[in-house]
């Protein structure tokens, strides 16, 4: 029999990883909503990009059927992934790709670095990926000695910063240009010493700094956005043309995926590669979009490597409702409409997922484990509002989804250890609210309100409530419930006292 | 018509005005109005904060209660208490292994109505015959827009409202950040969705901000009394209530 000493330890499975902060979401966003640069910074941007956005969703006249059948689709490879990956596989094999299974974050690390050792290479350009930012790729290279050089500009901002990303489109959302100069300056050895904060001067001394590394790179590590099943062809969709350097010039390609990430028959690229760009980026279409199938004798890498990843996305395929989250293309126009999101900043989530999709994506990848694990506060990071379902392109009903996953954290804790006091709390209040007379009782003790009452309003309240009365007043309660009102001022028949 | 009206459990404590104003505006369209007495709450506040198999005896209540009342159609001030009636209260049944009650709560659900949607869609009207001689604005509530989709029914009925004046409000269909215990679980990020909204309604220099939900109506209002803005909140129902002879606000 064990004894009770107290605050439980942290358990080792909820370890810190890039799925998993230190943090709960209330804490960390605290401190995201009391700086005001982050704010201004991420308000602007947000808006910026709703407004594209919108402007290029409304001029389709069949944007709901796009909508639609994004879903149906991917509804199809949640159904029927085991035999979708298993031919995805067979076809990269057939042309001359090499294929990998991992179970997990640290399976998926260790083939990528035995891949990147057998050809002898210390430096890899990396293609921006959230697979690999997922299971923390580039810190993991670089205990083994081998330096990854992202590419896409915004992801480079971020590891040259020692950052995090913020966002799973525009991972350096959190950065003013003054910001980026500073940082150029200071971890870009080649950074011309007269560099100002002008954004195409920043960008010329990027495109200088990362030419070099495109044309010296013997290994390029990619992700994917959609994988071909009955091709086996794999593709990149991006802005700049460095991924596309990076997929054709080095001499082998590694790429990392999500399991999710494929799509039955090449005809389908057709709904996302229109989905896509216009949820992302707000544009028709994105200006470089590579397509890739094994090995090609003569042209672009001569070794292809394909790794499969799972990484608890097999927990949330045999969940019915969750699975939906599954259906993500990362196209981020969730965070970008999310009120949550552009408040607190993708860092507050403690997940390379952050917004909306992190908050149904994150719990299901890592598991909720209690209420001190910090990714129970994550389903709890929306006020519900629903502008995430009306933006999202494949249709994931991500506000039922928080409730759903609400219900979790909150039965994950049922049976062990002391009730919350919010366990409590709603106990006693279902309790009161399943029976008119505990509930009109509870209404005659709302009464007492009135005595702490001020011109009508209360304005402080103690602990938990406090949390309202911090910001907001209350009014103070009424002398007479609509109940009494109707019960006084009609007949009994009306007043619902004829069932005895 | 007879018409139930679902009180809420909010409006009902905290601001019994909205629905004598609602059953007042109803009765002056000539309707039957009932109130069943034992209703209590939709169990939204349970099922928002993921305690699912605590909001089972409320949902239960709430079906038991409306089923045993004798009515056409059943109405709340509150797309947001409509949208848990119509969307969770079935899952909330089901999910506790009641298929029975599910099926009688979708039953209930089907004539269950937000307040613009009966007026314009059920009764067929948006000139409710209403006076009211202010400058308001209208915020449009998420779960009025996302969940119901009233779109710009209660802006229909508003039109109409003779000597009001009803301005624009920036940013309208943005939340209030209120979501029921999300205000008190994530108090911070609450008040910052608040901040804005609140500086959008002073912005249109509104007498009152409108809603058609008691609840949003007292997050706006409690960080406007907090502000000492002298801007009040107004429920739809209290606009489209009052004539030259009776406020009711």
């Amino acid at each position: 029999m064990s004894t009770f000493l107290g605050v439980p330890m942290r358990r080792s499975r909820d370890a810190e990883s890039p799925i998993r902060g230190t943090e709960t979401f209330p804490h960390a966003a605290k401190r995201a909503v009391n700086d005001t640069q982050l704010r201004r910074n991420l308000g602007r941007a947000t808006a910026t990009i709703r407004g594209k956005r919108q402007a290029v969703v409304d001029e389709m006249p069949d944007w709901e059927a796009l909508r639609d059948s994004g879903s149906a689709i991917k509804a199809q490879v949640m159904a029927d992934l085991p035999a979708l990956l298993e031919q995805l596989e067979a076809n990269v094999i057939a042309r001359g790709g090499v294929v990998h299974w991992a179970v997990d974050a640290a399976e998926a690390n260790r083939i990528v670095t035995q891949i990147v050792t057998a050809t002898g290479a210390d430096e890899v350009v990396k293609v921006k990926s959230m697979a690999t930012q997922e299971i923390g790729l580039n810190e993991y290279l670089e205990e083994h000695g081998i330096a990854a050089v992202e590419t896409d500009l915004a992801e480079l901002i971020v590891q040259l910063g020692h950052d995090k990303p913020s966002h799973i489109l525009v991972p350096a959302i959190h950065r003013g240009r003054a910001e980026v100069r500073e940082i150029f300056l200071r971890e870009m050895a080649d950074a011309p010493e007269d560099l100002t904060d002008e954004p195409r001067m920043l960008a010329m001394a990027a495109r200088t700094h990362l030419r070099r590394k495109f044309l010296s790179a013997k290994v390029a590590i990619s992700g994917t956005n959609f994988a071909i099943a009955d091709t086996g062809t794999l593709s990149v969709v991006e802005s700049e043309g460095n991924g596309r350097m990076c997929l054709t010039l080095p001499e082998t390609l590694i790429t990392v995926m999500g399991i999710e990430k494929i799509l039955p028959t090449f005809t389908d690229l057709e709904v996302f590669l229109q989905l896509l760009p216009r949820s992302s980026t707000g544009e028709r279409m994105n200006p470089y979009t590579s397509l890739w199938t094994g090995v090609t004798p003569g042209d672009g890498p001569q070794e292809f490597h394909l790794i499969l990843l799972d990484n608890g996305r097999t927990n949330a395929l045999a969940d019915e409702i969750g699975r939906a989250a599954l259906h993500c293309i990362r196209c981020s126009a969730c965070l970008n409409v999310c009120p949550v999101y552009e408040r607190a900043g993708g860092h507050a989530y403690g997940s390379v997922y952050p917004g909306p999709i992190g908050a149904v994506l994150t719990p299901q990848l890592t598991g909720i484990h209690g209420h001190h694990d910090v990714n129970s506060t994550l389903p709890y990071a929306s006020s519900l509002c629903g502008a995430c379902f009306d933006a999202c392109p494949v249709k994931i009903d991500i506000p039922s989804l928080l409730v759903e996953l609400r219900g979790r954290a909150v039965d994950s804790d049922r049976g062990h250890g002391l009730p919350t006091g919010w366990d409590g709390a709603m106990k006693a209040a279902a309790w009161v609210m399943s029976d008119e007379k505990r509930f009109t009782n509870a209404q005659k003790g709302l009464a007492a309100g009135r005595l702490i009452a001020r011109k009508g309003q209360i304005t402080t309240l103690p602990f938990p409530l406090s949390a309202w009365t911090g910001s907001r007043n209350i009014p103070a309660p009424p002398t007479q419930t609509s109940r009494q009102w109707f019960a006084e001022t009609h007949s009994a028949t009306d007043a619902g006292k004829d069932r005895s | 018509m007879r018409i139930a009206v679902v009180a809420t459990c909010l409006a009902d404590s905290l601001f019994p005005e909205v629905v004598k104003a609602t059953v007042g505006l109803l009765e002056r369209l000539g309707h039957t109005v009932v109130f069943p007495q034992a209703q209590v709450c939709c169990g939204q506040m349970h099922v928002n904060t993921g305690y699912l198999k605590e909001a089972l005896p409320v949902v239960r209540h709430h079906v038991d209660t409306f089923e045993a009342a004798d009515f056409d159609v059943a109405v709340a001030p509150s797309g947001s208490c409509v949208g848990s009636i119509r969307h969770q209260q079935g899952m909330v049944a089901r999910r506790g292994g009641d298929d029975a009650l599910a099926e009688r709560a979708e039953a209930l659900a089907s004539r269950t109505y937000e307040l613009s949607e009966l007026l314009v869609d059920v009764l067929g009207v948006t000139d409710v015959g209403a006076y009211f001689p202010h400058r308001v604005t209208y915020h449009p509530t998420c779960h009025s827009l996302r969940m119901l989709r009233v779109g710009d029914k209660p802006l229909q009925l508003l039109r109409e409202v003779r000597g009001m004046d009803l301005v624009e409000l920036p940013d309208a269909d943005q939340c209030c950040g209120f979501g029921g215990t999300f205000a008190l679980k994530n108090p911070d990020v609450s008040t910052a969705m608040l901040a804005d909204k609140m500086s959008n309604v002073l912005s249109t220099k509104a007498e009152m901000c409108s809603a058609g939900d008691a609840s949003c109506l007292m997050h706006i209002g409690g960080g406007l009394s907090r502000l000492k803005t002298g801007v009040r909140t107004v429920h739809l129902a209290q606009i489209l209530a009052s004539t030259t002879e009776r406020a009711f606000v």
